[in-house]
């Protein structure tokens, strides 16, 4: 197709936006987005990519080997004590189920509010869901003890006749966070079909062919087709918008239906909620301002959607902080001496450092986006970014382990320190995450191709209007009569 | 009669027979969005029921141009819900309190409260799958073989090319008048597609036999 520059009197930013600016920037054709997109997964493997493959599988190696080592020898090899029957495998849980919910975030609740600036980051976005969601569900797979009976958690016919605990928050979290996996798993997919097509048909290679052909379920972009898939699409993204917010509410029900000071607290359920959108948004952008980078994308995730997200992340980071301080006084408002002692106790107690750590990251730190001149600073978003979801981890250890390590009775107090099976598990967890995210990189677009077109101002016929009269199309091609 | 509705229904999902002579449709390319919502407009208001257009992206108001209803994916969805909101409570109170009653701290068997989040991640989820076995239902997919894989062409309608297909078993096809047709909506390029029923063709294949150029007209650049 034709890529003349359309700069005229009509459209004299060059975009037919009418003023708003671009969400794509450069002035790229269609043809130039699929290519863009397209090409990474085409071209050779880049001999960087082997090594950071290599880096991530040998880290993966690691969380097998830990896993192992657990499963011979039982949870004794965590640093669990007696008041803290919870430790890192509940905050890592908690932690990467987090992580996830700004795909989701991205996906389906920002399509509904019909944000357009969200088809440049959200395929990635879903993606690091499902991998978050694949860490997570590693924890409360291998902390049951009994690993072999862990599949009493699903409601499974069996010869004892024994049914799982309906009653149980715990059993909750098993449906919660299943059914989410599966319906981003299923989001994602439908998202990807069209672009899948559009690899299929540019592939020369017979097994490409093949594969994709097969996956791409024989998608030709009809119009009958994308009508009932617009629908589909639309009621998926209806349907995740309330089963994400419920994720983490039941996540939090782990720690509020239980009478534990510090847990006990209605507050959880939206809190956690602000906290993983938070946490997730964090991640996107520490994924994305690398893949930008590498991947010469700059001119589809732009400037302007990196500052777009810091000003979720200051919003939600606001709100968590927020709620910290809600917390804090209700604990003080309740009059019960536990409730105070246990707010007390995270702040001038022996987790005193961690405690501060998550109020400096979540609280202090995303002020400084505030500031345009930093939210539309890369590097600087980059290191918030991490900044943010250090605190965030914290956040979670303090929650888990400064309520445990004081309960009732001071003679059963103790101090939680986790061994080092503790820290390389949850380090391979990260293993595993990056090892995912690079197969993704390498073998699907990592941008919604077909998304991405869908909102520039060429695919809405209206933006050919303007040239009415003069026989030539936007694009400079005719499109009245031509002669024969 | 039960014929005639299969062939509606398929024409539905983008699904035609071929003529007598295996000859499938008329593929016309166009410029843009705009002209080929014009051309299908056009072509909707001539009568023609079988019929598609095909874009890399979905683009706007072309339901309505093309004269199609809403789609009813909505429906199934909706039954999907039903289904895991009754799953779930069946479920959560069969075996809680007919098949193994356990009684925990004095707690009813069954009760509401502990087992709406249960109900809620249930209905979702299979409202979800039923939207997407719906959306597939509904538009005939998967569908592996497409005698408009024949075309060379017609690969970048999932890149930047648009295209309007008029099938032959349209009442109203008539291979000289609908050529004549597209022409005057401006087509840059028609091509008669042939049925031939090869294994072969699809996910990146092409046979150029299959394919009849009919006319193309040159772009300015």
């Amino acid at each position: 197709m034709s890529t003349t520059a359309t700069t005229d009197i009509n459209h004299p930013d060059g975009d037919g936006s009418h003023g708003e600016p671009p969400l794509i920037t450069g002035n790229l054709s269609f043809h130039e987005i699929t290519d863009l997109v397209s090409t990474h997964t085409e071209k050779k493997t880049p001999p960087l990519w082997y090594v950071a493959f290599g880096l991530a599988t040998s880290i993966t190696g690691l969380l097998f080997l830990m896993i192992a080592y657990l499963f011979w020898n039982g949870t004794g090899v965590w640093g669990l004590n007696n008041p803290v029957g919870w430790g890192w495998a509940i905050v890592n849980f908690v932690f990467w189920v987090g992580i996830g919910h700004a795909g989701t975030l991205i996906s389906a609740i920002l399509f509904l509010f019909r944000q357009k600036w969200r088809t440049s980051i959200n395929r990635a976005a879903e993606a690091m869901t499902l991998f978050a969601v694949m860490c997570a569900l590693v924890f409360p797979t291998i902390h049951v003890g009994r690993v072999w009976a862990v599949y009493w958690m699903l409601p499974i016919p069996n010869q004892m006749e024994m049914w799982p605990q309906f009653k149980s928050p715990l059993l909750w979290d098993v449906f919660a966070v299943s059914s989410y996996f599966l319906v981003s798993l299923v989001f994602w997919y439908v998202g990807l079909v069209p672009d899948l097509a559009t690899l299929r048909d540019r592939t020369k290679k017979i097994w490409r062919q093949r594969v994709l052909g097969f996956l791409s379920l024989g998608w030709t972009g009809a119009n009958r087709h994308w009508r009932n898939y617009e629908k589909c699409y639309l009621l998926l993204a209806a349907l995740a918008t309330p089963l994400v917010l419920s994720v983490h509410s039941v996540v939090s029900f782990d720690f509020a239906v239980s009478i534990i000071p510090g847990w006990h607290t209605t507050i959880f359920p939206p809190y956690f909620v602000a906290g993983a959108i938070f946490s997730g948004f964090a991640m996107v952008q520490t994924l994305m301002i690398i893949a930008r980078k590498v991947y010469n994308l700059e001119n589809i995730i732009t400037i302007s959607h990196i500052e777009r997200m810091n000003i979720v992340i200051v919003l939600t980071g606001s709100m968590v902080g927020f709620a910290y301080i809600t917390e804090f006084f209700i604990a003080w408002y309740s009059g019960v001496q536990y409730e105070q002692y246990a707010f007390l106790n995270r702040m001038f107690g022996p987790y005193a450092w961690a405690y501060w750590t998550m109020m400096f990251c979540n609280l202090f730190f995303p002020q400084f986006f505030w500031s345009k001149k930093l939210r539309t600073n890369i590097g600087f978003t980059f290191f918030a970014s991490i900044i943010v979801n250090i605190g965030m981890w914290f956040e979670r250890f303090v929650i888990t382990v400064t309520s445990l390590h004081r309960d009732y009775l001071p003679s059963s107090w103790d101090y939680y320190t986790p061994t080092i099976v503790d820290i390389l598990t949850f380090v391979g967890t990260f293993g595993l995450f990056f090892t995912l995210f690079l197969l993704f990189l390498r073998w699907v677009p990592m941008v919604a191709i077909a998304e991405v077109k869908g909102v520039m101002p060429k695919a809405d016929p209206h933006y050919y209007e303007d040239h009415e009269g003069d026989g030539m199309a936007g694009d400079h091609i005719p499109h009245v009569k031509p002669a024969s | 009669m039960l014929k005639n509705l299969l062939r509606s229904a398929k024409a539905n999902m983008s699904i035609y027979e071929s003529n007598d002579d295996d000859e499938y449709g008329l593929l016309a390319e166009f410029s843009n969005p705009a002209t080929l919502m014009h051309a299908a407009e056009a072509t909707h208001k001539a009568g023609y029921k079988h019929f598609d257009t095909h874009s890399p992206f979905p683009i706007h108001g072309m339901d309505k141009a093309m004269g199609l209803s809403n789609s009813r994916v909505g429906y199934i969805c909706l039954l999907g819900g039903i289904t895991g909101l009754a799953l779930a409570t069946w479920l959560q109170w069969w075996t809680g309190s007919i098949d193994y009653p356990l009684n925990i701290s004095g707690k009813p068997f069954f009760a509401i409260e502990p087992s709406v989040p249960v109900m809620f991640e249930l209905t979702v989820l299979l409202s979800a799958y039923a939207a997407v076995i719906g959306m597939l239902a509904f538009n005939g997919l998967p569908r592996p073989y497409n005698p408009l894989f024949y075309s060379k062409n017609f690969a970048r309608a999932s890149d930047d090319a648009f295209f309007l297909f008029v099938a032959t078993s349209d009442e109203k096809f008539d291979k000289e008048k609908t050529t004549a047709m597209m022409k005057e909506l401006g087509s840059l390029r028609i091509e008669m597609i042939k049925d031939q029923g090869s294994v072969n063709v699809g996910n990146g294949h092409h046979d150029d036999d299959a394919v009849q150029l009919i006319e193309e007209i040159e772009t300015v650049a």
